[in-house]
């Protein structure tokens, strides 16, 4: 047992808070920042001023959200803006609250992308190989999905499958952004980007904000809602080929099956126990790695696990009920540890998860993380 | 033509990835070697991610390898790219170790494998640049 299974149901997420999400150049980051921030304390009915712990991720200045937000808290964070940041900084709050260092952590996520034309890309983020034209960190997921193809014999067909079960779940999310319903031919025919990923194997860009508010399990009793324990944690980084950005050679099997064996051991559950997962989707094929990685099935199998509707509510594996990345926002991760706590809260309306007792968070990057979420 | 060559991301030259740019104008293509431990990578650092030696040099390779994967990019996020698309990124695996991400050069899509053996050429860019990039061998 890893000594930091002591931290297993301690923590509870006790307020989650979003903004719309879409296209907002009439507000700042710091705007909608503080609209999250608004919502999840109202979430949890606490007192604004008991908060003494923040941590802002691809807000620009941590002092100003302080000073905006009327806190001067004893715990400050600041993480830089990368998709892969949301399970660390939960990580990282519930490390700080099990020891003290603050009482309850407010963390803000914004995003202004979509109206300030971010291009995840090309000049704005120059790298090793941009020289050669390798300039987008879809093309690495491109990269690893072709191999993917070569290895085990996945398709587009299959690859279609996430999307398309994605979307399903925007439509049934009054919040998401993409409400057109797709079929398996629309992504087929749908535009090549880094082929033989096409549009709608990419990620949204859009405005918005998620506000996350954390205690201790003792303090989540006084609040408003049941609230919803941390029960399990996993994290590997692999920085071995970082220069190429998101890429590993090997899909981050083994970083995944670390991350997979230090939440499911943490949390005494296991992959058959999960009702619902949200998994990180800036590229589609991601979630297939994910599945591989954590164990749903083997590696090189994700293609036929996932063929027939397995992801959609109702599925074997309802996933990424919110829409994900792909279709309800791209809040980075965010969203999705959110979307699992209100599951576990039954507030999902017409996507709600039946009794949903266990939802797992995770991504697969470069520093892969996965969290288990259970009813407090 | 030329100008549209020139306005191209050029690399980050700096003392310690000089030695690869230098080495590959004269035609060669190296990889950062360890002087110490024997460890050998890419891109350069400025000291030995096995033991943090500083003594390492830019060991001249054989240039072949393996092609590990490629994709086409038929979207430009820079706009001196426009005028290639659709053009090929490719990943090499050198037989001395280290990968490599170039351009595959002269096949069509329908032509590549993945695991195919593949070697290095050479293309000016201009005096100052000259990119390693990768054909299919045979
Ligand atoms: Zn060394």
């Amino acid at each position: 047992m890893n000594s930091f299974h002591a931290l297993k149901d301690r923590i509870a997420i006790v307020g989650v808070g979003n903004t719309p999400y879409g296209n907002f150049p009439e507000i700042d980051d710091y705007g909608l920042g503080a609209r999250a921030f608004r919502n999840a304390v109202e979430d949890c009915g606490i007192e604004k001023d008991k908060i003494d712990g923040l941590l802002v991720c691809r807000v620009p200045q941590y002092a100003r959200m302080g000073e905006i937000l009327g806190l001067n808290p004893r715990w400050t964070i600041q993480m830089p803006p990368h998709g892969r940041m949301s399970g660390m900084a939960i990580i990282e709050a519930a490390a700080a609250l099990e020891a003290g260092l603050c009482d309850y952590a407010a963390l803000i996520y914004a995003n202004i992308g979509r109206s300030r034309r971010v291009n995840y890309g090309g000049e704005e983020s120059p790298g090793v190989w941009d020289p050669w034209g390798f300039t987008s960190p879809g093309a690495a997921h491109a990269m690893m999905f072709q191999r993917h193809s070569a290895l085990y014999g996945t398709t587009t067909r299959q690859l279609a499958e996430v999307s398309v079960a994605f979307r399903h779940h925007a439509c049934l999310n009054p919040a998401a952004v993409m409400k057109q319903p797709i079929t398996i031919d629309d992504h087929e025919a749908a535009r090549p980007i880094t082929e033989p990923l096409r549009l709608l194997d990419y990620c949204l860009i859009n405005d918005g904000a998620v506000c996350i508010i954390m205690t201790t399990k003792e303090r989540a009793r006084d609040l408003k809602k049941k609230p919803v324990m941390i029960s399990g944690i996993g994290a590997r980084e692999a920085y071995t080929t970082s220069s190429i950005g998101n890429f590993d050679l090997n899909f981050w099997y083994d970083e995944m099956r670390d991350v997979a064996s230090q939440a499911y051991g943490m949390a005494g559950v296991g992959p058959s126990d999960v009702d619902a997962l949200m998994c990180y989707d800036n590229f589609s094929p991601t979630v297939l790695f994910s599945l591989e990685g954590l164990g749903f099935c083997k590696q090189g199998e994700s293609g036929s696990f996932v063929e027939g509707g397995t992801l959609k509510l109702g599925g074997k594996l309802p996933t990424n009920t919110d829409g994900g990345h792909l279709s309800n926002s791209y809040m980075q991760g965010w969203a999705l540890n959110i979307e699992a706590v209100r599951q576990i809260r039954g507030e999902c309306e017409a996507r709600q998860v039946k009794n949903a007792q266990v939802v797992q968070y995770c991504g697969a990057t470069p520093c892969s993380r996965s969290i288990i979420y259970t009813p407090g | 033509m030329q100008t549209a060559i020139a306005a191209k991301p050029r690399p980050k030259i700096d003392n310690v990835s000089r030695g690869f740019w230098d080495n590959a104008r004269a035609g060669k293509l190296s990889i950062q070697a360890c002087r110490a431990c024997g460890h050998s990578h890419f891109p350069g650092s400025p000291v030995c991610p096995k033991c943090l030696s500083e003594d390492q040099v830019w060991a001249e390779v054989s240039g072949k390898g393996k092609l590990l994967s490629w994709v086409r990019f038929h979207r430009a996020y820079w706009d001196s790219f426009r005028d290639d698309l659709p053009y090929i990124v490719c990943l090499v695996g050198l037989d001395e170790g280290p990968l490599l991400v170039s351009n595959l050069v002269g096949v069509e899509p329908e032509q590549i494998t993945i695991g195919a053996a593949v070697e290095v050429v050479f293309e000016k860019v201009d005096d100052e640049l000259t990119l390693p990039k990768f054909r299919i061998c045979d």
